[in-house]
């Protein structure tokens, strides 16, 4: 409930148009750039919305600092980032339903279990549902279109554990989460080196996941014969490992924008938006991966 | 605060103005509607008689795919969006939305988008040719290469309407006036409020659907593809996970317009207030537990076939509810019949229509009959045009004297509302012989015995084009040559803080927050 008198209404601004102009170059060049038709139009709208961004946040913080902002207007951004966030976690939704659907529904159907199996056992003669799926139904007929992995990602057993990347990856997130958290306090005390001590902590431990990242990645193709075109299991695995990867790097580079601000003094102990925002969205990031670490990897 | 608007085109590219904005998504709205019906028409004019007279098949498909589009995400949602975004700060006693720049990303992302998704009809293989509901594999393995600016189309447009749904829910929690709690806002705004929920929820969905064909299209996945182990009914499902809600999204604010007008007109004060909020919420419930109804022709389990049935019939509840609420509105009220109460009213019997046949559909037993018919054709266009976009009619009506400070010709507005009202039913109603007599919808040509009823969808078809025609002439002559409105009250029955301003309000609707007893 509103209790402020005197509302904030922001002057005209450039950048939101300029914003949309750099989505619709980004639409048109990604649609150019998977056909193959050159990354030209694609590098302009991210060289754009890049330097948008910059000049566009630089002035809501300007103004911020200036003391422009009215508590209202913060509660709005609470609100802003609040359903972000929850419409991220509907877009993993989507995919981590993809997942469950398959698992559950689609493997045994393609098996043969349930009221049309007659047909199925037609098109797929000899097909065996699994999970992971190591054979596709392509290959069951003789198709070349998909080949099923070599190895997968599951669990390897106990005693391969200590060697597994994924358990690695999941303390360096997990860790990251409690340090992003130990910074959120020290600001709120007015601690600001141990704040930028933390956060750096933080930051670091992100890149340190996506390095592991790459090299499980790198393993899955050189190695395993795991790729996106192996079939529905390296399907599910890459694009919910891979969204996941995407919004770390977003994390990361968002804690990394706050970490300098904090190191050039933007944040006190009654004011850390930008920082609180981006580490709820950490917090989000993380609770995304035990999803996968349960879903993808141990009970994969 | 008390400076005006800014001059030149700048006034316009840089807005952080609600009532711009409001302004420039109305505007972009009914040139999409103009844009989606002349593919209407295209469609209408080619099943005038059986045979091929105008254009070739593949152009069929594409203009039943880019109409529907269009409609939906150009024309319907962004004519909604400029409603809340002229009236939620009005309507709860605020300045502006709560994040102004990014209302005005949330617009400008459009012409953009729908430029992309028009150009389509100018390229190699021609604009998408898979209906509007891209079903795997036809948008995957059989699409045409545009597909993939479909798709990044869809994605911007998608962070268009996510955007502006934060910016509503963020402006009905914290921009209300003092006073104003949740139980006393007007109906629209709460509808508005459940609707950005929807769409902060759903619209995520499609981006996932999107992208999954993104994938399976360019980098050899296997989402929808058995061969690889997938299920191209995935993509019916996490479709319509985003499609049911999507025409709840399209609906509800009409409900909330509806709900403002017809006490208006009746001069009593709307029947069941708090049954039509909780109404509402149960409708948006529901949508997310329903989405297979859409599906009972691919092979559901018999399990799955029951309980999305009789889930879907669920939905009738609280629908009732409503009509019924509207009904007793209406009773034993000092009705009168201006051009919005004449489009509310056939707004609740052709609405109520279109929920029965709705019904029909929902009986898994039945739909088997219906699916894919042109029943399904004229079961939609009775919620989607004569529901939302009569209401969106009664709505321009029962706020230009608001908006403008002038008043419209009645006389016009009412040939527009029974050219409107006429052509429609004309168009439409045969449908639903059509259908139930065997004729499939997204075809090109037709068998010899549904010849007569076509004939007579097409004429109805161009009447009801030709009344949107007078119904831009008759708003442009009322912006530009207009009588002024009386300053305060255009209706006498009207309630609600956007009456107690001047007409046209002030640039910054209420700089001071009104007191709401």
């Amino acid at each position: 409930m509103s209790s402020d008198s005197n509302y904030y209404v922001p002057e005209q601004s450039p950048y939101p148009v300029v914003t949309a102009l750099a989505m619709g170059l980004l639409a048109l060049g990604g649609g150019l750039a998977v056909q193959g038709k050159g990354m030209l139009i694609l590098t302009l709208g991210l060289v754009l919305l890049a330097v948008v961004f910059y000049l566009w946040f630089g002035t809501v913080i300007k103004e911020n600092m200036a003391g422009m902002t009215s508590p209202q207007l913060k509660r709005s951004y609470v609100w802003g980032m609040s359903w972000f966030i929850f419409s991220e976690v509907m877009f993993f939704a989507a995919f981590f339903g993809a997942l469950f659907y398959i698992r559950v529904y689609a493997m045994p159907w393609l098996g043969g279990e349930g009221d049309k199996s007659d047909m199925i056992s037609l098109i797929w003669p000899g097909f065996q549902p699994e999970w992971p799926l190591m054979v596709n139904p392509d290959q069951v007929v003789g198709g070349e279109k998909f080949v099923g992995p070599e190895k997968n990602m599951s669990f390897p057993g106990w005693g391969g554990v200590l060697g597994w990347l994924p358990l690695w990856n999941t303390i360096v997130l997990l860790t990251s989460s409690v340090t992003v958290h130990w910074a959120h306090h020290a600001i709120k005390h007015n601690d600001r080196s141990k704040f930028n001590l933390w956060l750096g902590v933080t930051v670091a431990l992100g890149a340190i996941f996506l390095v592991l990242q790459y090299l499980e990645y790198h393993h899955a193709y050189a190695d395993m014969g795991l790729t996106l075109e192996s079939g529905i299991y390296g399907t599910t695995f890459f694009m919910l490992t891979g969204f996941h990867g995407f919004h770390v790097t977003m994390g990361t580079l968002m804690l990394f924008i706050q970490w300098i601000r904090g190191l050039k003094g933007h944040f006190s102990a009654d004011d850390q938006f930008g920082f609180e925002a981006c580490s709820w969205y950490w917090h989000f990031v993380d609770v995304v991966w035990l999803g996968l670490f349960i879903f993808v990897y141990v009970l994969g | 605060m008390a400076h005006g608007p800014a001059k030149g085109i700048g006034r316009w590219l840089y807005a952080t103005n609600h009532k711009d904005i409001g302004t420039m998504y109305l505007w972009f709205s009914f040139a999409m509607f103009i844009l989606g019906g002349a593919f209407a028409m295209i469609i209408r004019a080619e099943l005038f008689a059986p045979g091929m007279q105008l254009i070739k098949p593949e152009f069929f498909n594409q203009m039943t795919t880019m109409h529907g589009l269009i409609m939906v995400f150009g024309a319907i949602m962004p004519a909604f969006v400029g409603l809340a975004n002229w009236l939620i700060p009005m309507q709860i006693g605020a300045p502006d939305m709560a994040l102004p720049r990014m209302n005005n990303l949330s617009f400008w992302i459009l012409p953009f988008g729908f430029s992309l998704l028009a150009a389509t009809l100018f390229m190699e293989g021609g604009a998408p040719n898979f209906g509007w509901t891209f079903y795997a594999p036809l948008s995957t393995t059989y699409a045409p290469p545009t597909v993939n600016f479909f798709i990044f189309g869809v994605h911007i447009i998608g962070a268009s309407s996510i955007m502006g749904s934060i910016n509503i829910i963020a402006t009905v929690l914290n921009l209300r006036a003092p006073g104003m709690t949740l139980m006393k806002m007007p109906l629209f705004v709460w509808t508005w409020l459940i609707t950005a929920f929807l769409l902060v929820a759903v619209m995520p969905v499609l981006a996932g659907a999107v992208t999954m064909m993104l994938m399976d299209i360019n980098f050899g996945t296997s989402f929808f593809d058995a061969a690889g182990g997938g299920d191209p009914v995935l993509f019916q499902h996490v479709f319509w996970f985003f499609g049911h809600p999507e025409v709840y999204i399209i609906i509800l604010p009409a409900f909330g317009v509806i709900s403002a007008i017809i006490p208006t007109f009746s001069r009593k004060p709307l029947f069941g207030y708090s049954s039509m909020v909780y109404a509402t919420s149960a409708i948006a419930f529901l949508s997310f537990i329903v989405w297979a109804h859409h599906m009972y022709t691919v092979g559901m389990p018999l399990a799955g076939e029951l309980y999305f049935m009789y889930a879907t019939m669920l939905i009738a509840v609280p629908t009732g509810v409503k009509v019924f609420n509207w009904i007793a509105t209406m009773f034993g009220g000092a009705i009168s019949y201006e051009t919005p109460m004449l489009f509310s009213i056939a707004f609740v019997i052709l609405f109520t229509i279109g929920g029965f046949t709705g019904l029909m559909l929902a009986m898994a037993p039945a739909d088997i009959q219906y699916h894919d018919s042109y029943f399904v054709v004229a079961h939609f266009h009775y919620v989607m045009v004569a529901g939302a976009v009569f209401s969106m009619s009664a709505a321009v009506y029962y706020w230009l004297p608001k908006w403008t400070g002038k008043m419209y010709s009645e006389a016009m507005g009412k040939t527009h509302f029974w050219l409107a009202f006429i052509g429609f039913n004309v168009t439409f109603f045969p449908q639903h012989f059509l259908g139930l007599a065997g004729m499939p919808r997204r075809y090109a040509d037709y068998a010899l015995q549904f010849t007569e009823w076509n004939m007579v969808s097409t004429v109805g078809a161009f009447i009801y084009g030709a009344a949107q025609i007078l119904f831009l002439y008759n708003v442009i002559r009322t912006i530009v040559a207009g009588t002024p409105a009386p300053e305060e009250k255009t209706w006498e029955g009207a309630e609600g803080l956007e009456w107690t301003l001047p007409s046209p309000p002030p640039f910054h609707s209420f700089s001071t927050p009104p007191e709401v007893k």
